[in-house]
């Protein structure tokens, strides 16, 4: 698939937002003291994400002016599911900073509902991809897995950020939950990477063009120009250059942030928190990056050749 | 219910193209606006087809057989296209099982090409919404023309009678009868979108001045014979 950055900086950006969230919900409900101030700024931090996350989506649509017809088919889309629940949870995450700001007393169980609709929507826009069966690639539960663990990672990476900032006594163990959640991140990550190397492809030029023989080659495609089919599905990248990513956000993402926080951690160090946001954020562009450009879409069987 | 379809013989198509130049030409002049058309005189001409014609070479030299494969949208029973659709904008039409986009609903997301393992739907560069084959909608059901002419461009433009088209959910239709009777098939039937469209495999060539019923095999043992995929019921 040719990776679109409009999808890569949505699906990175409210990772973001929505592991920030969850840790700020785990400090609220491990009882950790902190202000309302800090949840304030923290929600609101949080939402800077996801709305960016969301600005970014715009910029994939041909007609963004009709983007709100895409609630619609909530029933069979989980595209449309996306478009309902983003919103949903940057709603609740408002209220949520609202509701501290107000000194509500029901927070706590603000936050969980909230933690719960984040969870989800880590499960919806993972399914995005996960429900097409033909991009053998993506469709399997380690997707959900990797989509969920990496949010997970970069948001608890930025809250540590956050609480080195405002909330020092709090940055050690959301280092080290950031540690953990970075690692875990790299084990399902090289585990859907282990899964792919071996991917059989079920569809074939025999089974594109239902022609039983050992040996077929295309000679034209019907056209010498290029055409959305050339575009859309092809990442035109060489061979070098994909495994160059892949080997990019396999240090960025995973052992240079992890690093980072662990050395960091000590005396709630300001610049490594940031230095491993940034490096982790640039790890996992690259990582949806490849994750875009290593799905073989069937079609591209019809597109071998020009002429 | 109906559910009409191209079948389209491997047979007997000739590479020729005309059917994806009377598509253009009919589906560019219609009311829903024209398809795009960049640079078309230029060194990398682009636009929206919603048809081509591909041509494969099976076998290995000399035993080779050249097949031109028309490629459009095949109208699936089970369209994974539509069912991820966020607007409601494509859509499988219940009276006669047409694929079809609502272009004033479609948000451009692209979504749906993602979701079709065949490469059929296409951005119109234009006017950013998602267009296909519409097996001629608004040709097929045009009482003013006569009934003859009531047909998808492509099948009344093919010279050599390659593209038939009806209704394969009537067993006594053109279509039903052709795959039937030749062993029709479905392209990638291993995704289970059950397409309309079908393809006649391509039969053993019988030669002509030479002995009777002798085949190309017979001539040439070496190779074997390029032979269709079994039709699926």
């Amino acid at each position: 698939m040719h990776p679109a950055f409009s999808v890569i900086f949505l699906t990175t950006l409210i990772g973001v937002g929505q592991g920030l969230f969850l840790a700020l919900f785990g400090i609220e409900a491990v009882g950790a003291q902190a202000t309302p101030m800090f949840y304030v700024a923290g929600d609101a931090l949080a939402l800077a994400f996801l709305a960016a996350g969301l600005i970014a989506s715009f910029f994939h649509l041909g007609r963004p002016l009709r983007a709100w017809r895409a609630v619609a088919m909530w029933r069979t889309s989980w595209l449309s599911r996306e478009v309902i629940v983003l919103p949903v949870f940057m709603a609740l995450v408002a209220l949520h900073g609202w509701a501290h700001y107000s000194a509500w007393n029901a927070t706590l169980a603000l936050g969980a509902a909230t933690a719960i609709v984040g969870l989800a929507l880590f499960y919806i826009t993972a399914m995005n991809y996960v429900c097409i069966k033909f991009l053998q690639e993506w469709a399997t539960p380690l997707t959900i897995v990797n989509y969920t663990l990496l949010g997970c990672a970069s948001g608890f990476t930025f809250a540590t950020l956050l609480t080195a900032l405002v909330a020092p006594e709090l940055a050690r163990p959301l280092a080290l939950w950031a540690v953990v959640f970075t690692a875990a991140a790299f084990v399902s990550r090289v585990a859907s990477l282990a899964r792919n190397a071996r991917l059989h492809h079920r569809s074939s030029l025999q089974t594109a063009i239902g022609i039983q023989h050992p040996r077929i080659a295309q000679k034209s495609q019907g056209f010498m120009g290029s055409s959305f089919n050339t575009r859309e599905f092809f990442h035109g990248k060489s061979r070098q250059v994909v495994q160059g990513v892949k080997w990019a956000f396999l240090v960025l993402a995973f052992p240079l942030p992890a690093a980072l926080l662990l050395a960091g951690a000590g005396e709630a160090a300001v610049s490594l928190a940031a230095l491993a946001f940034v490096i982790q954020y640039a790890g996992l562009v690259a990582e949806r990056w490849f994750f875009f450009a290593q799905a073989a879409h069937p079609q591209n069987l019809y597109y071998q050749a020009a002429s | 219910m109906t559910q009409l379809a191209l079948v389209i013989d491997l047979n007997v198509c000739v590479g020729c193209h005309a059917c994806v130049t009377s598509c253009k030409e009919w589906n560019t002049s219609g009311v829903a606006g024209a398809l795009a058309d960049e640079n078309p005189y230029g060194a990398d001409p682009s636009g929206t087809f919603f048809n081509r014609v591909q041509t494969f070479e099976v076998g290995t030299f000399p035993d080779t057989q050249t097949v031109h494969f028309p490629k459009s949208c095949l109208h699936c029973e089970d369209p994974p296209c539509v069912p991820v659709c966020p607007t409601g904008a494509s859509y499988k039409r219940e009276s006669d099982g047409l694929v079809l986009v609502d272009y004033d609903k479609c948000i451009g997301c692209k979504y749906c090409s993602w979701a079709c393992p065949y490469g059929v739907r296409e951005l119109d560069e234009n006017e950013k919404v998602m267009k296909k084959c519409t097996l001629c909608v608004d040709r097929i059901n045009d009482t003013s023309l006569p009934e003859t002419q009531r047909k998808p461009a492509c099948v009344l433009a093919c010279p050599t009678n390659a593209r038939l088209y009806g209704d394969i959910h009537d067993p006594e239709s053109i279509v039903s009868k052709a795959i039937r009777e030749n062993g029709g098939y479905q392209l990638m039937p291993e995704w289970g979108t059950k397409p309309a469209n079908h393809y006649l495999p391509r039969r053993r060539a019988t030669a002509i001045d030479g002995e009777l019923g002798a085949t190309v095999e017979q001539q040439r043992p070496a190779e074997p014979e390029p032979t269709g995929a079994p039709s699926r019921p």
